[in-house]
């Protein structure tokens, strides 16, 4: 009903000063009654709570030692920027995110590709991608590892491995980045395809008739033009494999040193029942995301998405 | 005319690798789960005497039905409240002049990017003392909040691209505010309200942090803790192919989603990147 009630009121074209400011005012009122709800739902489940962890976060809480709760100042920090368990996790966490994100980017602008150009098959590619999208990330991944468990799976068997990949450092990191790969690809795939519906045909045309090859069709026409989509798509991506849980609680729970930030602070706050430290986690992971943020936004003038809602 | 087969061919052969990428994975879990517990660790691809022993097995503990209808009334809950507040909010993004709306799309951004990681131990604690822990509400309000950016950022997409002018042109024509709300505008609406409502229903059924984190029973555990938890059908059993099965049936639901609604979920996941 809330458009219905505004369509006795709408923004009217001409303005006269006295009915505009009122009917200005109007508006304004409506739009705050509109957003209210909105804004209170997200505000108190994110602004509350992580003052709340900056808060433990200066505290010793664990809860184990209630009695011992105390004001420690920065002292956990300290614990964690000195732990090399910590540093073990932004390691990972760090190269799963730039090698997963890298290699989803060269197979989702092919997949794109693919989806945009076909001849043939179009419908059945999108359907088919958007599976991994929408399954859930804890089936996809018993699903991997299961098909990596020596005694189960097909893929030791088909690869002639010795051994239970999953109990190795590096072949586990790798299953990993697989999983998140296949995970999240089509997603990416799909906002490259969105990017290259503005790469207008006249263009390419244009190219090709003056002797371009495909490859430099590619580089100095279509990648200028998509360099937007593709940043707000990796930018995306990055800040989603930062954060990184799921397919690493179901393919090793962290163990064999591949734990990343998420998990680690995960470990200590419901495993180690350690609020202190693993609330100093949470916030350094917090500020850790938003340089990355920051960081795209500024550096390479990734336009963030929803910024420019007023046209 | 051969340069052409030949093309086909050529995108024929692309698209079934594409394809085979995307589903085997899917197929595996299906046939895993098919296996009997005889055939489990035979390390075949397909099974080789498909049995529906793994399907009976969960259907008969509550373990997997129990945290089943939880998944289903918490993303259901979720995907309504959500879409609504944020059609609200989305309308005003869209449509009003207001200060304050860049800052709105702002923090709804930043909480788009939140680390729920930072999240859980504070919310767990308030949980505690709000009696919202291992409830349904006490997972729908996380879910809401965490939503809810992409809804606004995805309906107010869609709510740019509808003509408004033809709600005073209906009105024009003798049209009540009412009529030409339902009439008119909310036809035009429902596409981008009903993907926005898939891609809402995805993430509620997909999450995993906060479903293990502020549950520990199944009076609200949903389907992705539960197979985290899960222990088999009875206690002597290894528990492999009853989450092979368990974790098909909860991928039905997304099977058939995607297959129907392919071309809303694409229009969704594509409304705002371009602009960007």
């Amino acid at each position: 009903m809330a458009a219905g009630t505004d369509v006795l009121n709408p923004p009217a074209p001409a303005r006269r000063r006295g009915k505009a400011t009122r009917r200005a005012r109007d508006e304004r009122r409506l739009a705050y009654m509109l957003c209210a709800p909105a804004v209170v739902v997200m505000l108190a489940v994110t602004a509350y709570p992580i003052l709340y962890a900056v808060w433990l976060s200066l505290r010793r809480a664990d809860l184990r030692f209630p009695a011992q709760s105390a004001f420690v100042g920065l002292a956990n920090y300290v614990t964690v920027l000195r732990s090399g368990l910590w540093w073990q996790a932004v390691a990972n966490t760090v190269i799963i995110t730039v090698v997963s994100v890298a290699i989803e980017l060269v197979f989702g602008m092919a997949i794109a590709l693919v989806m945009h150009r076909a001849l043939i098959g179009r419908t059945a590619v999108r359907t088919a991608v958007l599976i991994p999208y929408g399954i859930i990330t804890v089936v996809a991944a018993f699903s991997w590892r299961f098909a990596w468990t020596p005694s189960l799976g097909y893929l030791p068997r088909w690869l002639h491995l010795n051994g239970d990949p999953l109990t190795a450092h590096a072949s586990s990191l790798a299953i990993i980045i697989l999983a998140e790969v296949w995970k999240t690809t089509p997603f990416m795939s799909l906002l490259l395809l969105a990017g290259l519906a503005l790469v207008s045909n006249e263009l390419l045309e244009a190219a090709r008739v003056d002797g371009a090859t495909a490859w430099q069709r590619f580089t100095n026409v279509i990648l200028p033009v998509m360099k937007p989509a593709i940043l707000v798509a990796v930018l995306f991506r990055v800040m989603d494999a930062f954060r990184i849980f799921d397919n690493i609680f179901i393919l090793t729970q962290g163990s064999n040193s591949t734990q990343s930030v998420s998990i680690l602070g995960y470990d200590q706050l419901f495993v180690g029942l350690n609020l202190g430290i693993g609330s100093a986690m949470s916030v350094l992971i917090f500020v850790m995301i938003a340089i990355i943020g920051f960081g795209f936004i500024k550096g390479f003038g990734a336009a963030a998405p929803g910024m420019d809602t007023e046209r | 005319m051969s340069v052409s087969g030949e093309k086909r061919a050529l995108w024929g052969l692309t698209d079934i690798v594409v394809i085979a990428l995307a589903l085997v994975p899917v197929v595996w879990i299906v046939s895993l789960s098919l296996k009997t517990p005889a055939t489990l660790t035979d390390g075949a691809f397909f099974p080789q005497h498909p049995s529906f022993i793994n399907y009976r097995g969960i259907f008969h503990t509550t373990l997997f039905t129990r945290s089943f209808l939880n998944s289903i009334g918490i993303a259901v809950i979720t995907t309504v409240v959500s879409v609504i507040l944020a059609a609200m909010a989305a309308y005003a993004v869209a449509r009003l002049d207001f200060r304050g709306k860049q800052l709105l799309v702002g923090a709804s951004l930043v909480v788009a990017i939140f680390p729920l990681i930072s999240l859980v131990s504070p919310i767990f604690k308030l949980w505690l003392r709000l009696h919202l822990y291992d409830t349904w509400p006490g997972l729908i309000l996380p879910y809401l909040t965490f939503s809810l950016p992409l809804a606004i950022y995805t309906l107010s997409a869609f709510f740019r691209e509808i003509p408004w002018e033809l709600e005073q042109a209906a009105q024009m024509d003798g049209a009540t505010p009412f009529q030409a709300f339902v009439r008119v505008i909310a036809p035009l609406a429902a596409p981008g309200v009903f993907t926005t409502a898939i891609l809402v229903f995805i993430f509620a059924w997909n999450e995993f942090l906060f479903a293990i984190s502020l549950t520990s029973t199944d009076a609200a555990r949903t389907v992705p803790a539960a197979l985290a938890f899960f222990t088999g059908s009875s206690q002597f059993e290894q528990p492999t192919g009853s989450i092979a099965a368990a974790a098909v049936v909860v991928t039905i639901p997304i099977v058939l989603l995607v297959l129907v609604f392919q071309r809303r979920i694409v229009a969704g996941l594509t409304a705002g990147a371009v602009k960007g």
